[in-house]
């Protein structure tokens, strides 16, 4: 079937803001979507709330709205745009939910909008429990024994009806949120509780445990025909317990035979008919592993985290192949982009394994809970190709960021061969490495598993590399062993490392081609990844397609996580956009498989592979570029610039040595020095001694953070000697190979700027002014454009000392300032000679494209010729500010305290023509529940005291009743605000925890001069509020912000809503 | 352990090329034709299907063997393949049914393997030069007397090594039905899809003659898949042309659906590389619904060659557009070219056994 006829204007939703369990995954398929909806001639009308991402590119879609994600908006923008139908299973679980919400109250029918995609009988099906249950005993399809329950009593009876271990799922909530395994009655209780208020419709599912089953999942794709098809299989390391989300995952499946391979493959393919998904779909399935009875776990009818990993595992575009079976294709009509000869209605063949392996935010979180269970925790993926999963996992721990370079985890060498043994027993993000150093230990492979329940194959596997290094330590390297550590993946510098000994002849690595096909159709898809064969397909494919073309490579950013988001893919991807307008050839190296920048036809050419020196440098042997560009990737790209200078690469843009004298610590002092800017005084530091020297020498407060930092990575403000020796002590546990940085804490008005310069001139598109004053993560700050309160004189300053360190730095291209306004004068904090997570949102609402700018301003062009004047950019009619949104109720035991270190997962915008109006639309769309009335819990450490008075006043004004902790309401009282007293923990009724779940407190503004340790009361109750889904203030800047917005006594209905692509 | 000292093994190809790996199986040397397979699981039955007979067979999935071997999933008694050729071969398999590892196996059927070579090149030069004949050698070798052999193979009239030499019968429980399966290599799981469905079973040789078959008054007659070209079977082929008037409801897959078009007046054409693997997308042309099949063959019947009074093309194959089955009008008859009862692969095309029971049903209640 064609196109159909009916459908002309197609509302597409997206995912919003990325939280754990829903990232850049639906950036990727959304806009795949749009991209292949424009394709077919039709007008896209886009709705999402996240300014980071691509889909919300002026040229992705006709109408953009960033907008917050409610049915309230989602409606409005349908009766502005009137499109004749919207698509739903393109936008993650928010988009799916909103899809039905609209068609459930009967509002699609009314304004004749068709669902495409999933109808919603299908998605009821799918995503109610019952109805689910009962369609899979319908086709015959097993599920675990489980019960829907309203109440914590009939989960309670349930449990004794099955047994425990038990495990609770929420309905309708995103990564599994306020699921998890009960062993026993009180655990259900707390279990059963939480899930209950998180799901919408106060709703869980009670299971029994089936932990230990294998963990099978395929992604079908189905169309209106029937036709259907499986794209990918894939393997779960981690047995049932442990979210998808978590675990290693391999693709294809390993451990199974034929016979349950297409035992599983057959029910994929019943379920997808019964449910009738027009599109993809994801099975999640039980195996139990020693006997062919299976049960189904979950069916997604929508695309999913793991349809995209699926795509860039097999090179089937899942995402673009959908939206074009929802309107009307087929599969046997679609061609397959790979082969261009062949149909999308085949299964991939691969001939290569893929390892995905999780990024969690733990290095940063260095108190929370790191066990892994149903509830979602990781931040992004990596995905490594390789022949082997032993070359693979060696590729994945090195894409992965960690530090590491094989299996060994420092912290395991020092166990005693029982504390590993007992290690083993913890299921949480260590596992891999912990059954590494147990087989290290000469553990054997059937104790291991009979502990970890992983598949032996999986164990057997690992242990070759334990003998491998093993083999390695011992004698000469000879050739044989080099060849096959290098079968292996290991680095040269691994390689040197275990064998104590120099390699006498490297060799680089060779590409291979990823084709859907397993070579059995000559494909022209310029998607590699790396192996140590003969055979160089990369370098024959460049031999036949020769170019005169300038080729350029683009480094991307690695694995989404906290503090190096999905907004560098963005900047990535513009930059390999605008290479090609200019007449280049744009390839890109990345390896996060959730992401736009790595589908294979953003750039002339995709490589696969992890981003360090020895990759790198096989990559720029193969390619031979006329240059690189670094400045887009994050600090992850960033990192390889002298190494590729070293080895003669052009570096497009700013220079090796003018990035080490903005991120070195004594080089940038000196620039300063001669540029008269002032800074924060301060010094480095190795040793904890010396810490505390140089805090008592500077006066406390003051920040701590090592140099080289990653979105303010173990970044902390001190107050007195014990904080900087608990610092110290966390952060000299990891190799420190460079100094921390100690400096004079100011708490003044935080300004942020991203400038372009060409060399000579030098453009701001706009001064961006953060809601918290410094101290809080300017990631974690709202941020407002353009600045509200400075003054011109001010401005002036700015844009003086953004001149002159644009200058002196000799920036070529990107860069990015902080800077704190004290007592009215303007201190330098940072200088980042690179793109930043501001970029996106500003590029949006100023109408600058910055990345586009500045590519071109990298291969030669002048910002004068591009009519751009030396200076700030005119300020536009809108104001926008960025709300950042966090993960906290998927992260237990991490302090929802805002401090130095970043914690959000992603960000919100809001437009509209007046700064309230803005930011009350950007709360709403970070998920504040905006209430005007009820009670605010407050309890502020000493030195916000003086402030709260007034930010009380405010509240009472507003008619809410005000409860404190006993010296805040003393303060309070004292100051005519009438507080009641809410007890300390246990000290009295009500303490803070009871009134938190009373359900009489709306607002807790909470502040602390330490937090960090679970155990202290003031995070206990912080967390209780993250728990209770009530809003968490921690910044008295924020709270007076919340109640700007709520004195204005609107709501959003009331706030105009904005299309983008008409500022 | 993978890092004793292994012992080399070279396979040569007809044009010349040498890869260099290391040895497993049986010990010795082998020439055969070198064919490869897409299908990512699935070893065991493709290595005990007789359809390769005569072919030294590689797997482009580069893991192999992890599962292990076990003795209920092999599709015929013990293996044919001449050869194997794999990228990594699992020495600890582990899988609950696992009886031992994919080397022991290969040594106890006497076959010759090669791996640690890089298989997707191997198949790419398959792929542009066509079907190559070549050779797995463990240990030294002459490369000039080798190459002459080589390229003197062919894989000839093989079909009589893997069929029976006497008939066999498999009762069914609560049978319905008769049914003659002729062996010109059968994969043992059309046997089970038959039995399952209340057939009792008649297993004959390649070599019954037509009034052998008749003479078992049988319900239905299926024709095996099997290997080698289909047109050195003119036997066979007469056989199936002898039989045509008598009516018998007819259901051929692979070379059985080779020879029943062949007995009709069309003509067969060897593919480039053939069609190996459990992916291959066929469209039913009736029902306009594409399946994805798992197929194994070298040659295809010329869709256009089908005389129009007989028969008709039902399915073509989604990617080249060959013949994938015919209808035929002169007899209750049907034929496919891939596999339905699948054993490795898809079973998405099963519902064509429950069509030919349904055939054998018509036919019984016009009686």
């Amino acid at each position: 079937m064609p196109l159909r006829s009916d459908i002309k204007k197609v509302l597409v939703i997206g995912s919003g803001p990325i939280v754990i369990g829903q990232a850049a995954e639906f950036d990727y398929a959304g806009t795949q979507a749009c991209r292949a909806l424009k394709q077919e001639g039709l007008e896209v009308v886009l709705i999402n709330s996240n300014p980071a991402t691509i889909m919300t590119d002026k040229h992705m879609a006709d109408k953009i709205y960033i907008e917050p994600l409610t049915l309230d908006v989602v409606k409005r923008v349908i009766e502005i745009e009137k499109p004749d139908s919207v698509l739903s299973n393109l936008g993650g679980q928010t988009g799916l939910t909103l899809s039905m919400e609209l068609a459930e109250c009967g509002f699609l029918e009314e304004h004749g909008v068709k669902l495409l995609g999933s109808d919603p009988e299908t998605i009821h099906k799918a995503e109610d429990r019952q109805a689910f249950k009962d369609t899979m005993e319908k086709i015959g399809q097993p599920c675990i024994p489980s019960k829907v329950v309203e109440t914590v009593e009939d989960a309670m009876e349930f449990a004794e009806v099955i047994s425990y271990p038990v495990i609770v799922r929420p309905a309708f909530t995103l990564g599994g949120t306020g699921g998890g395994i009960a062993q026993t009655p009180e655990e259900l209780h707390e279990i059963a509780t939480n899930g209950l208020r998180l799901s919408p419709i106060t709703q869980i599912l009670v299971e029994k445990c089936i932990s230990g089953w294998k963990e099978i999942e395929f992604e079908v794709m189905r169309d209106s025909k029937g036709n259907v098809i499986t794209v990918c299989s894939m393997e779960n390391f981690d047995p049932v317990g442990v979210h998808t989300g978590d675990s290693i995952v391999v693709a294809p499946c390993v451990t199974l035979a034929d016979k349950e391979y297409q035992m599983l493959r057959t029910a994929a393919i019943n379920i997808i008919q019964e449910l009738k998904v027009e599109g993809g779909c994801n099975c999640q399935f039980a195996l139990k592993p020693d006997s062919f009875e299976y049960a189904v776990i979950e069916v997604n009818p929508r695309v999913s985290r793991s349809s995209a990993l699926a795509s860039k595992a097999t090179g089937y575009p899942i995402a673009k192949v959908a939206a074009r079976i929802a309107v009307g294709y087929t599969l046997d009509e679609i061609v397959n982009q790979v082969t261009g000869k062949t149909y999308a209605c085949f299964e991939p063949a691969l001939d290569y394994l893929v390892v995905k392996f999780p990024k969690w935010p733990f290095d940063k979180f260095v108190y929370a809970k790191k066990t892994l269970g149903t509830q979602m925790k990781a931040t992004g993926e990596i995905m490594a190709i390789a022949p082997s999963f032993e070359a693979g996992m060696m590729k994945a721990v090195r894409s992965i960021e960690l530090g590491m370079d094989t299996m060994t985890k420092e912290d395991f060498t020092k166990l005693s061969d029982e504390e590993v043994l007992k290690k083993l027993e913890d299921i949480d993000v260590d596992r891999s490495f912990c059954i590494f150093e147990a087989l290290k230990r000469g553990i054997s492979v059937d104790t291991i598993h009979d502990i970890t329940k992983v598949d032996k194959w999986f164990i057997s596997k690992l242990n070759n590399l334990v003998q491998l290094e093993k083999w390695l330590a011992e004698g000469e390297l000879t050739q044989e062993k080099y060849d096959m550590a290098k079968k292996y993946c290991y680095l040269d510098s691994t390689i040197e490392r275990i064998s104590g000994q120099k390699i006498k002849e490297r060799r680089l690595a060779v590409y291979k081609m990823v084709d859907t096909c397993a070579a059995e159709f000559s494909a022209s898809t310029p998607y590699f990844y790396n192996t140590f064969d003969r055979e160089n397909e990369a370098a024959e494919f460049i031999e036949q397609h020769p170019t005169d073309k300038k080729k350029v490579i683009v480094f991307g950013s690695g694995p989404i996580r906290i503090g190096q988001g999905i907004e560098f893919d963005y900047c990535s991807v513009h930059c390999v956009w605008t290479l090609k307008e200019e007449g280049c050839e744009a390839i890109i190296c990345n390896n996060n498989p959730e992401t736009v920048s790595t589908d294979f036809d953003t750039g002339d050419r995709l490589y696969f592979d992890p981003l360090t020196k020895e990759d790198v440098e096989a990559l720029i042997a193969t390619e031979k570029p006329y240059g690189v560009v670094v400045q887009f990737g994050g600090q992850t790209a960033i990192k390889l610039i002298k190494h590729l200078t070293a080895l003669g690469v052009r570096i497009l843009g700013t220079s090796a040595a003018d990035v080490d004298a903005a991120e070195d610590r004594e080089l940038f002092d000196e620039l300063l020095e001669k540029c008269n800017i002032p800074r924060p005084q301060g010094t480095t530091v190795f040793t904890t001694e010396e810490a505390l020297t140089a805090a008592n020498k500077l006066g406390y407060p003051v920040l701590l953070r090592p140099s080289y930092v990653l979105g303010g990575q173990n970044m902390i403000i001190a107050h007195c000697d014990s904080d900087v020796t608990e610092y110290m002590t966390i952060i000299t546990s990891h190799k420190l190979e460079n100094p921390v940085l100690i400096d004079k804490y100011m708490m003044g008005t935080e300004v942020e700027v991203d400038a372009i310069c060409d060399g000579e001139d030098f453009l701001i598109p706009g001064i961006m002014e953060h809601i918290e004053r410094a101290g809080i993560h300017s990631g974690d700050s709202i941020s407002i454009y353009p600045a509200q309160t400075l003054s011109d004189h001010i401005k002036r300053v700015i844009i003086d000392y953004t001149e002159k360190l644009a200058k002196a730095l000799h920036v070529v291209g990107l860069v990015n300032i902080q800077y704190v306004v004290y007592d009215h004068e303007v201190f330098v904090i940072e200088v980042n000679p690179r793109s930043s997570r501001t970029v996106p949102y500003i590029s949006k609402v100023t109408g600058v494209n910055m990345v586009d700018i500045a590519t071109k301003i990298i291969l030669g062009a002048k910002l004068r010729d591009m009519g751009f004047k030396s200076g700030l950019y005119p300020v536009g009619d809108y104001i926008a500010v960025k709300v950042p949104v966090f993960s906290f109720e998927k992260l237990n035991d991490v302090d929802n305290q805002l401090g130095p270190e970043m914690k959000s997962t992603g960000e919100c915008l809001g437009i509209a023509k007046t700064f309230s109006e803005a930011l009350l639309k950007g709360l709403i769309a970070a998920g504040y529940k905006l209430h005007h009335e009820g009670g605010v819990l407050i309890s502020v450490k000493d030195g916000d005291k003086h402030e709260i008075i007034e930010v009380a006043s405010r509240f009472e004004a507003l008619g809410f009743k005000i409860y404190a902790t006993s010296g805040t309401a003393s303060v309070l009282n004292r100051n005519m605000i009438a507080a009641s007293h809410a007890y300390r923990i246990g000290k009295g009724d009500p303490d803070v925890i009871q009134l938190l779940e009373s359900g009489k407190i709306q607002y807790v503004i909470s502040t602390s001069e330490t937090g960090r340790q679970p155990s202290r009361d003031s995070v206990k109750m912080r967390r209780k509020a993250v728990e209770r889904s009530i809003a968490c203030l921690t910044a008295i800047d924020t709270a007076n912000a919340l109640l700007d917005c709520l004195e204005m006594h609107k709501t959003i209905n009331d706030v105009e809503l904005i299309d983008i692509t008409k500022i | 352990m993978i890092f004793e000292n292994k012992k080399k093994a070279t396979l040569i190809l007809a044009d010349g090329t040498e890869f260099e790996g290391r040895a497993f199986g049986a010990d010795g040397s082998v020439i055969g034709e070198i064919v490869f397979t897409t299908a990512m699981v699935g070893y065991q039955e493709t290595l005990t299907d007789p359809s390769y007979c005569g072919q030294i067979v590689t797997q482009t999935f580069p893991l192999i063997g992890n599962y292990g071997v076990n003795d209920i999933d092999p599709e015929s008694n013990g293996s044919v393949v001449s050869g194997y050729i794999v990228r990594e071969q699992c020495e600890e398999p582990s899988n609950f049914r696992c009886e031992g590892d994919l080397d022991s196996y290969l040594k106890k059927y006497n076959i010759i393997g090669i791996y640690d070579i890089d298989t997707r090149h191997l198949t790419k030069l398959i792929r542009e030069s066509g079907v190559m004949n070549g050779a797995i050698v463990h240990g030294d070798f002459n490369k000039e007397e080798l190459l002459e052999k080589i390229r003197a193979y062919s894989v000839g009239k093989v079909v009589p090594k893997v069929s029976v030499k006497e008939k066999e019968y498999y009762p069914a429980e609560n049978a319905e039905y008769n049914v003659v399966l002729m062996d010109y290599g059968y994969k043992f799981n059309i046997r089970r899809e038959l039995v399952k469905r209340g057939c009792n079973v008649t297993v004959m040789p390649w070599n019954a003659t037509a009034d052998e078959i008749k003479a078992l008054n049988p319900d239905g007659i299926m024709l095996s898949n099997g290997p080698g070209d289909p047109a050195d079977n003119t036997e066979a082929i007469n056989t199936l042309r002898e039989l045509i008037p008598a009516q018998i409801p007819t259901f051929g897959i692979c070379l059985g659906h080779q020879l029943l078009a062949l007995a009709n007046g069309a003509r067969t054409e060897k593919l480039k590389y053939g069609h190996r693997g459990g992916n291959q997308p066929v469209k039913d042309l009736a029902l306009d619904r594409t399946f994805i099949t798992s197929q194994n063959h070298g040659y295809a019947v010329i869709g256009d060659s089908v005389p129009a009074e007989r028969g008709e093309v039902s399915h073509v194959n989604g990617n080249d557009g060959t013949c994938e089955g015919v209808r035929y009008h002169n007899a209750p008859a049907f034929t496919v070219q891939f596999h339905p009862e699948a054993c490795g692969g898809p079973k998405d095309t099963a519902y064509l056994f429950d069509e030919f029971i349904e055939l054998m049903e018509g036919k019984k209640s016009c009686r």
